[in-house]
């Protein structure tokens, strides 16, 4: 995987517009929900939710005063979304690009 | 485990809990379902096509690690030790880590083996190869029944289920997302785990060190407990090696636990070394295990910080409890350091992050057990049927076999997990399991790799007579002929299974014939042309954040520095 083959030209036909350079040219396309980044943001920005609803309505002075005073729910609520944003903004900023389907292995 | 029940550890879980549990499980399904329309070959399903971007699989490195051992175990070790523990990851892990992504992944990579077995093969021909891939297959399938019983042990605890049904479901979950997307599923989810295990872990710190007045009040207390203050510093943990001598220990951590152990452990154990084969080019392949150092040196501060406010914190180890523990006796309380982690759950977390932290605690139970089974199937299917039984059939044919074999390799897993139940101490079994079949195969990949002259013949000797070594120290200790303190049987056992092996090897190629230096480039260091062993440094791979050995570098100054510091 050290140099391009000499016989790829720098572009193909049809290739990304706007796309990366690549080391091997390929055909790529954007990949939909299926983006693991996607996935992280949307489970730990529920979690996030859910706590924060529950720090804020539902967590009770007897299980507060346990923690040492400190309201666990509201805190890693707002933790997590915090997290999930930064996720999601990830995946916004710098989208997959995976190989169209029959695309082979480049070539060693 | 039976001890467990003894002590109150029923978690107090309420529906929302539960919820967020599901919610879990469903996205991990999910995934499976979802990574399944991506697989069209053998190749997709066994080594994700080898597509996927180094942070994912540097990731599902450390994760497919993170399970039951390392959760319960070093917070377990934590609560008793404290602090040394951490040799477990700065030692025991990161080095030999960083030793894989810069010296053995471009052959690992470079030679497109899609097993650790199949680079055997390459190198030292089928009878090495038939040897390290039976063992292989026959650890995964015990270890997954360790894994997924250790699982059912921990719901039945927190939440009540019986253990057959939690085996049951268990095992029905991962099945379904690794047959469904295979190692992409896998790591998919391994990823995901390692967010949920943070996400469980790291308020739970926070907010223990807040409880017992910061770090400065954890010290305090942890030196003035029974262990006293030797424990709230890494060095040089006398207490965890069993030497009584500093010198003797700082040696006994860095040979001993540093560089057989670890080395053997992370280079040659295909669970981790197949996430890295997963990458998308060799320089991702390199920087996975690199990638994953940097999350794995932080890691201790989530689990074995825990375990350590835990120890000073929880009512059931205040006062004659822990002093009786440590002494090796049962506490009064009835509770034991491997409940360390579930009491600080049940005494700090509310309702919605107890939900939370039972989800990452069966989380990685699950990866550990998928882990195992995604690197079963592949050596099985490539390894054994493919080389041995049925040769020359289309890809699809593999691929469909891949997944008929993950599925008796569930059910088997649900056989041996039945067997693991009847172990008392199952840690010490799995890790003595690790020196019989890691310290050899260690020492023979190393040697093969470094040495041209060594011969095809002497891969297999090597590794059946380091293994032999390692059983007869095994059978020594256990028999009581050989006495020695803590983990030392495993570490003796270890040695001794890579002295034997190397002077077996060398004997055995002295009176062998070598193979013909044009068939060992790729797997022999001084065969291979420089170029093919230095990742690209253009496209997706430019940049000095993607330059491999300069992130080793990196990791390795940032694990001297925290070493200095605790």
């Amino acid at each position: 995987m050290t140099s391009t083959p000499p016989e790829t030209p720098a572009g193909t036909p049809g290739g990304t517009p706007g796309g990366t350079p690549h080391e091997t040219p390929r055909r790529t396309r954007r990949a939909g929900a299926f983006d693991i980044r996607l996935v992280i943001a949307l489970l730990l920005g529920v979690y996030g939710l859910v706590l924060i609803v529950l720090g804020l309505g539902f967590t009770t002075d007897d299980e507060i005063d346990r923690a040492a005073g400190v309201n666990i729910n509201l805190w890693a609520g707002l933790g997590m979304l915090i997290a999930a944003v930064l996720f999601a903004l990830w995946t916004w900023v710098r989208p997959l690009r995976v190989p169209e389907e029959g695309g082979d292995e480049p070539a060693e | 485990m039976t001890v467990l029940a003894d002590a109150n550890l029923r978690l107090d879980a309420n529906a929302v809990d539960y919820v967020l549990l599901a919610l879990y499980f469903a996205l991990v399904i999910g995934i499976g379902y979802l990574a399944r329309r991506r697989v069209s070959t053998s190749l997709d399903f066994f080594l994700s096509g080898r597509s996927l971007p180094a942070w994912v699989t540097g990731l599902a490195f450390i994760s497919a690690n993170l399970g039951a051992i390392e959760v319960m175990g070093m917070s377990a070790n934590g609560a008793e030790y404290g602090m040394p523990t951490a040799h477990y990851f700065w030692v025991g892990a990161v080095p030999a880590m960083l030793f894989l992504g810069v010296v053995m992944m471009p052959f690992y990579y470079g030679s497109k083996v899609r097993s650790v077995p199949e680079f055997m093969l390459r190198r030292f021909g089928p009878a090495t190869h038939l040897v390290n891939g039976i063992s292989f297959a026959t650890a995964q399938v015990l270890i997954a029944g360790a894994n997924l019983f250790l699982l059912a042990s921990v719901v039945n605890l927190l939440l009540g289920w019986p253990i057959w049904v939690s085996v049951i479901v268990a095992a029905a979950i991962v099945l379904t997302y690794t047959a469904l997307g295979g190692l992409s599923a896998a790591i998919y989810n391994e990823v995901l785990q390692f967010m949920v295990i943070v996400a469980a872990l790291l308020p739970l710190t926070i907010v223990g060190l807040y409880k017992v007045g910061g770090w400065q009040g954890l010290v305090d207390k942890v030196s003035g407990g029974p262990g006293g203050a030797e424990q709230a510093t890494s060095w040089p943990g006398n207490q965890l090696t069993g030497f009584d001598n500093d010198f003797l220990s700082v040696i006994g951590l860095v040979f001993g636990l540093g560089f057989v152990l670890s080395f053997g452990y992370w280079t040659t154990n295909f669970v981790e070394v197949q996430r890295a084969m997963a990458a998308k080019s060799m320089s991702a392949a390199m920087r996975t295990p690199i990638i994953g150092a940097f999350p794995k040196m932080f890691v201790p501060f989530i689990v074995i910080i825990p375990g350590m406010i835990a120890g000073v914190a929880v009512a059931e180890f205040a006062g004659e409890n822990k002093e009786a523990l440590m002494s090796g006796g049962a506490a009064p309380s009835g509770a034991t350091f491997n409940n360390a982690l579930l009491l600080l759950m049940r005494d700090l977390l509310p309702n919605g992050m107890l939900g939370i932290a039972i989800t990452g605690l069966l989380a990685s139970f699950m990866a550990g057990m998928a882990a195992n089974l995604s690197s079963f199937n592949t050596v099985f299917t490539y390894d054994i049927w493919q080389t041995y039984v049925r040769k020359d059939r289309p890809d699809d044919y593999y691929l469909r076999f891949g997944r008929i074999v993950t599925v008796i390799a569930t059910v088997l897993a649900i056989g041996t997990a039945f067997i693991a139940s009847s172990y008392t101490n199952l840690m010490d079994y799995l890790q003595q399991l690790f020196s019989f079949f890691n310290a050899p195969l260690f020492a023979t990949f190393i040697l093969g790799l470094f040495w041209r002259r060594m011969t095809a013949a002497a891969g297999w000797t090597g590794l059946v007579s380091g293994t032999l070594a390692a059983i007869i120290v095994f059978i020594l200790t256990e028999s009581g002929v050989w006495t020695l303190p803590g983990q030392g049987g495993a570490f003796v056992g270890a040695g001794a299974a890579f002295v034997v092996d190397i002077a077996v090897s060398v004997a055995v190629t002295y009176r062998t014939a070598p193979k013909p230096a044009e068939q060992l480039s790729g797997l022999v260091y001084s065969l291979t042309p420089k170029a093919d062993r230095t990742p690209s440094r253009t496209g997706e791979d430019a940049g000095w954040y993607r330059n491999p050995t300069l992130l080793a570098g990196i990791a390795l100054v940032l694990t001297i520095v925290l070493n200095i510091i605790f």
